[in-house]
């Protein structure tokens, strides 16, 4: 019953770790399937996250620290859109600026709203997305085994979570069922077909990285206000990066995107449950080489195993008319 | 000229310097086929581009069916009727054929009904025209004419009354060329107009009902198609004589140079693309290659060149052997006097990006006379550069043009012009004239008899039937990888034809 326990405790891990992967990595879905690469995701849910903990401090409202943020990541987006969509520029130079520009100015804004080292003030109650009980919860935790799994695993997660994971489904309807999906693939494979077929390229790939911006803003929301109690200075560590790595992983499709994000939040889960604690055969496992797993994994699983991950052929080229 | 179907006046469009279209008026009578021939680059792309909403024009009006229209966008243009088969397809390679056709044309936004709608309407279109395609086939597994009527019915789809098709046949075999010809007469009996835009004379002469000739962005001239020849239309076209079969005299063959024994070659999927092929080579000849694109000829063509490795055989160039388990790099084929012109000169020929100068000597750049060591000459490359444009007339003349700045045609000759003037001993050359217009096909072919009579050996493969007839000595027919027949370089199209369908050697003996 210990050993089942410890994976209840280490599956309901996963899930909180991977939801900020999974909310990025479908944001970069939107935006990479329609033609737009994107390496600023790291920074739109970098600057997502601070404007989720400042509008937050602010108003006391987690509400309103979420439209802040969505808001905030939207305009990145639409200065990424105007910078590679408008005026053709290079992509990767434009995300990589985002980057930047995230980094230095949570920190400096930060530092002079709030002098409190780049933090945003500790947050508490309606101010944060906290845990939500699933109905029956209490009563189902005593049951053994189902309710371990419903009352500890499904149960008791933020608001953004049951989002993230309803995301995936919507997601793909979105992708395969509906017009604006149809286009959005197509534009992302040959835009010259969606304009000759008389549909707008650029207004199509603006309101893709628009979805972006949405959510990698719900990304940062869920690092400042239900992971944590407020924004520290680069919250994200790197899972923007992360996120590019399962999309392409999940060779940029919506349910396999949320199995690579469990996957590698399971890793992740993990690394943190054994840190300290000797493995058999192979003794202590250094945390560096735990935090590398997802990287290495995405190279030797994308190398040997799933075979070649195609990107979108139109990904990260502006569209010119020919001549 | 009955009501007109559409009308333009006055069509002016530049694009930087270049005028692309001056000042173009012209009327295209409702329910005929029209014709509109010209040169690479004479403007006749640019202006139905205009038609069809993709460019504006700088000037000028557009009358459809006797209204004004403002055709701003291709929307502007769909709904007006007007439905455009582009050169290049405009097809997403991983969508079905039916996700291709709605594409644009949805109706509402979710999928399911207008699937469902569009494969009711796919199937009165298919019965009504004879389109028959798979809708839920993969447009990528598609053979190119399968894709190219998926571009039609996108258009019919939508409604077209007006139907422009630009350079339809480029790709397509004589066959599939014959079966569309069929489809754009139906299409005309069926009330609808069609525009057919080509550089192929024969293609006018076969199918238009009236034809208008464009040169240097100008309209010089429209006609009835039954009231002109092909030798005036070359004329206006060129805006001089042009001779349309080269005149050759009578080879004469000396010794074997390149010898091909029992050649077999796979494919990566491990497919047989040459199966167990044999033929000489002897100076002073041109032996053509025909047959459909895709029965092994550009696979023979790669392993005789070094960049295909061969599964058993031999090729013995100039009485040595030519290592085919890959060992053989083609510059060392280079430096033995084999010289290779590849089919397809974006992917294999050229360096787009590079200078014309570059792309001039690639493949050669190692030589005494283009660098010291390691260290390119630069005045040296552009001087040579320059007797080579003086010599194969490469416009613009500019060495230091980006190579893709150039049309098809010059872009071709650079390839021409590098590879010729090593002056080579052999000569393999896979479609010289592909997207080249009249006066270019006439230069490159006088350029391979000139090569022929000076003693070389040349090697041509073609799709082009008519460019394999005019120039080869001996003509060997390729079908499924092997070669099914050999004929005389005056044999007759359809003997030919029999051959290239796979009409067994045998059996029209019989």
């Amino acid at each position: 019953m210990d050993f089942f326990n410890t994976l209840v405790f280490l599956l309901d891990s996963t899930i909180r770790v991977s939801v900020p992967l999974l909310l990025a990595a479908l944001a970069g879905l939107y935006s990479e399937r329609s033609g737009v690469f994107d390496i600023g995701l790291e920074g739109k849910m970098l600057a997502g996250a601070f404007a989720a903990g400042a509008a937050a401090a602010v108003s006391g409202s987690a509400w309103a620290g979420l439209a802040a943020a969505v808001l905030i990541a939207v305009f990145l987006s639409l200065v990424h859109g105007f910078a590679s969509i408008t005026h053709r520029g290079n992509q990767i130079v434009s995300g990589v600026a985002i980057n930047f520009i995230a980094a230095g100015s949570t920190i400096i804004l930060g530092q002079a709203w709030f002098s409190q080292g780049g933090r945003t003030p500790l947050l508490g109650g309606d101010a944060r997305f906290g845990a939500i009980q699933l109905p029956f919860a209490e009563t189902l935790s005593d049951v053994p085994i189902i309710g371990d799994l419903y009352s500890d695993l499904l149960s008791g997660h933020s608001l953004i979570a049951y989002v993230a994971f309803l995301l995936v489904p919507f997601t793909w309807w979105v992708l395969f069922r509906t017009r604006f999906g149809l286009r959005l693939r197509a534009v992302g494979e040959n835009p010259a077909a969606v304009d000759t077929a008389g549909i707008s390229v650029a207004w199509l790939r603006y309101r893709a990285v628009i979805c972006t911006g949405i959510l990698t803003g719900l990304a940062g929301t869920y690092l400042a206000l239900s992971q944590n109690a407020g924004f520290v200075k680069d919250m994200t560590a790197g899972r923007g990066y992360i996120a590019l790595a399962a999309l392409i992983f999940a060779k940029w499709r919506p349910v396999p995107v949320m199995f690579a994000c469990l996957l590698f939040g399971f890793l992740d889960a993990f690394s943190i449950r054994i840190q300290g604690t000797p493995l058999p055969l192979v003794g202590q496992l250094p945390v560096q080489f735990m935090q590398a797993l997802p990287y290495i994994l995405t190279v030797i699983l994308l190398a040997g195993f799933i075979g070649r991950a195609e990107p979108p052929r139109a990904g990260g080229i502006p569209y010119v008319k020919e001549r | 000229m009955g009501n007109a179907a559409i009308e333009l006046i006055g069509i002016d469009k530049s694009f930087g310097l270049v005028r692309a279209n001056r000042d173009i008026s012209l009327k295209i009578p409702a329910g005929t086929i029209h014709g509109i021939i010209g040169e690479n680059g004479a403007g006749k792309s640019t202006l139905m581009s205009i038609l069809y909403g993709f460019y504006q024009a700088d000037r000028g009006e557009i009358l459809i069916h006797g209204e004004k229209a403002k055709i701003e966008t291709p929307s502007d243009a769909i709904a007006r009727g007007i439905g455009m088969v582009h050169q290049h397809f405009m097809l997403v390679h991983n969508f079905t054929v039916l996700e291709n056709i709605i594409l644009g044309a949805e109706g509402e936004p979710l999928l399911n009904t207008s699937i469902a709608k569009a494969r009711a309407e796919l199937q009165r279109l298919e019965r009504e025209y004879g389109l028959e395609v798979d809708p839920d086939a993969i447009v990528e597994d598609l053979p190119v004419g399968l894709q190219q009527r998926v571009e039609i019915l996108k258009a019919l789809y939508r409604g077209a009354e007006i139907l422009i098709l630009d350079e339809p046949t480029g790709v397509l075999t004589p066959a599939e060329a014959d079966h569309l010809f069929r489809i754009l007469r139906q299409l005309k009996e069926e009330g609808k107009t069609v525009v057919l835009i080509t550089h192929k004379l024969r293609e006018i002469m076969a199918v238009t009902d009236n034809v208008s000739v464009m040169r240097q962005g100008a309209l010089v001239a429209t006609s009835k198609t039954s009231e002109t020849t092909v030798e005036e239309l070359a004329e206006l076209m060129v805006g001089r004589r042009v001779l349309l079969r080269v005149e050759k005299g009578p080879a004469a063959p000396g010794d074997v140079l390149l010898s091909v024994k029992n050649l077999t070659v796979k494919d990566s999927r491990g497919v047989t693309m040459v199966d167990d092929v044999s033929f000489d080579l002897r100076t002073g000849e041109i032996v053509g290659i025909a047959g459909v694109a895709g029965n092994g000829q550009s696979e023979l063509l790669e392993t005789i060149t070094g960049i295909r490795k061969a599964v058993s055989g031999t090729v013995t160039l100039d009485g040595i052997p030519i290592d085919l388990t890959g060992a053989a790099d083609p510059s060392e084929l280079r430096a033995r006097g084999l010289a290779h012109v590849p089919e397809d000169r974006h992917h294999m020929g050229l360096v787009l990006p590079f200078d014309e100068s570059e792309n001039s000597i690639l493949g050669y750049h190692r030589q005494e006379k283009y660098a010291k060591g390691p260290i390119l000459d630069v005045d040296a490359i552009r001087n040579d550069a320059e007797e080579k444009i003086r010599k194969y007339d490469i416009r613009p003349p500019n060495p230091q043009l980006k190579t893709a700045n150039f049309s098809g045609g010059n872009q071709q000759k650079i390839v021409l012009a590098r590879e010729m003037e090593q002056d080579p001993k052999v000569l393999i050359v896979g479609q010289p004239t592909r997207g080249v217009d009249v006066g270019g096909i006439e230069f490159i072919h006088k350029r391979l008899i000139e090569m022929r009579d000076r003693g070389k050996a040349v090697l041509l493969v073609s799709v082009e039937l008519d460019e394999i007839r005019s120039l080869s000595d001996r003509i060997l027919v390729m079908f499924a990888g092997r070669i099914v027949g050999e004929r005389a370089g005056d044999a007759t199209e359809g003997e030919l034809g029999l051959l290239m369908a796979g009409v067994d050697e045998r059996e029209t003996a019989a």
